[in-house]
């Protein structure tokens, strides 16, 4: 533990997460859609359904599926990567869909399916946590039954420095730093979702876990304003 | 923690967000209970009847339910059986005996004879089940098919308004544009005028009504409107 402090490469503090913004309604065709961008990280969501579910006997008549395609597209990170999906966007699929269907009223719609795609323009670590935040939002826009809405961050360590929102830089820190993604229901006190790179004293472990669950309390605040924002002047009849 | 309602009635909310705490107050649509506290399940506006709190939809598909009157499209003749669109995210169905009061044998007739397919009707729901098999019924009267007119659909959510309260806006839409006019709960609308400009306006007044859904006294602006209209020309290309 011994040595001089860890700073982190933009100038952060360990707690502070990079500048987000919201934006609703991007695509014009999807039923629920929403951009989420967190510093240099952009991810699309775009939310089709409720439809019928083919192939016919993946559909349960008592509970619907939720349905996610996350696509890192090609052109999003420094060395081209190749379009076709690749082991880890079929996991990073699986995994936003699960951490999304415990938000979700699924038992609502039998035999149905809601598809959720996420698009990443712009990747600068983080993006499966994009792709939550923004896949919440959209999934809100389409009008499906919900029971809250999911707020999703990285946590990690650089060094022994804990902190939030780890970038691509910090990511590759030479002396190794471990990224912990985090989703987090923040009414019902659930986690949804989470992986572990690297490794981690289970003190740290612990303390990286609370402040993430704080900051996703703060984004969740934050989908709420823009929905808000969104449909105000609705309001009268 | 204090007891009642927590937000405001006709306020916009959003998944999650807690309407009421204490057991004097019953989830409706929309809304679930959850321990003490009743939550909203939509992005929507907040509807206060007596006891009941609900939610009022601000967007999403439709829903099929029990009762509704709606407007299809044949997709399938099978034997003894149609297969309906309705505009929900699965397939009706329209079976033989529900479809006329009279005694049809499937053996000898051919049903097409009645409905076809690509044919509009008009139907009501008359069950779904758990499992969302939807069946309708055309037996009573006003039930028909729908062979001449104007067809287009508008967004489920905002038929209620399109019809009002008890039908007003109906009302004034059947009297100042002289047609016929049934809106279907699932969001398809048929028009029949006697001419083809009558319809269009009926069209145009409609969808205005759509856009503008969360304005006050919008039927005595749309009264306005129509006879405004009237007079112009250029929209009549479209």
């Amino acid at each position: 533990m011994a040595g001089k402090k860890i700073k982190r490469p933009d100038g952060r503090k360990p707690d502070e997460i990079r500048e987000i913004s919201y934006e609703l309604g991007v695509i014009k065709n999807a039923d629920g859609s929403a951009k989420f961008k967190i510093g240099n990280t952009e991810a699309i969501a775009a939310v089709y359904g409720p439809r019928e579910l083919h192939p016919r006997f993946l559909q349960d008549p008592n509970k619907g599926m939720l349905r996610c395609k996350y696509n890192l597209m090609s052109f999003s990170v420094s060395e081209r990567k190749r379009p076709a999906p690749t082991r880890r966007d079929t996991e990073l699929s699986l995994v936003i869909a699960n951490a999304l269907s415990q938000c979700v009223f699924l038992e609502k719609y039998p035999k149905l399916v809601i598809d959720v795609f996420v698009e990443v323009p712009q990747a600068d670590a983080g993006t499966r946590c994009a792709g939550i935040c923004a896949a919440s939002l959209a999934l809100a826009d389409a009008g499906i039954e919900m029971k809250e809405l999911a707020g999703s961050i990285s946590a990690g360590a650089i060094g022994d420095l804990i902190v939030l929102d780890l970038t691509k830089e910090e990511e590759d820190w030479p002396k190794g730093a471990t990224d912990i993604p985090i989703t987090y229901l923040p009414r019902q006190k659930l986690i949804t979702g989470l992986q572990l790179d690297g490794d981690i004293s289970f003190a740290d472990f612990k303390k990286a876990l609370k402040m993430a669950m704080e900051k996703c309390k703060d984004l969740v605040k934050k989908q709420e304003e823009v929905l808000k924002a969104r449909y105000k002047g609705s309001d009268e009849e | 923690m204090n007891e009642g309602i927590i937000v405001k009635p006709r306020s916009v909310v959003i998944p999650g967000e807690t309407l009421a705490r204490g057991m004097d107050y019953l989830p409706g649509k929309g809304t679930y209970r959850e321990g003490e506290e009743i939550i909203s399940s939509l992005l929507g506006l907040v509807d206060i009847k007596g006891n009941v709190l609900r939610i009022i939809p601000l967007k999403g598909a439709y829903i099929p339910k029990k009762d509704d009157n709606v407007i299809g499209r044949i997709k399938d003749v099978g034997y003894g059986s149609w297969e309906v669109d309705i505009n929900a995210p699965v397939t009706a169905n329209l079976l033989l005996q529900d479809a006329t009061s009279a005694f049809i044998d499937k053996d000898l007739v051919d049903i097409r004879r009645f409905f076809d397919v690509g044919d509009y009707i008009y139907a009501r729901v008359v069950k779904v089940s758990k499992y969302m098999y939807i069946l309708l019924s055309t037996r009573e009267r006003e039930y028909k098919k729908l062979s001449t007119g104007l067809i287009f659909k508008i967004k489920p959510v905002k038929v209620p308004r399109v019809i009002g309260k008890r039908g007003s806006m109906v009302n004034v839409l059947k009297s100042e544009t002289n047609t016929e006019l049934i809106i279907g709960q699932n969001g398809v609308v048929w028009i029949r005028g006697k001419n083809r400009v009558d319809e269009l306006l009926a069209k145009k007044a409609i969808k205005y009504i759509e856009e503008h859904a969360h304005e006050k006294g919008l039927t005595d602006k749309i009264k306005e409107l129509i006879s405004k209209w009237r007079d112009e020309d250029g929209w009549k290309k479209d």
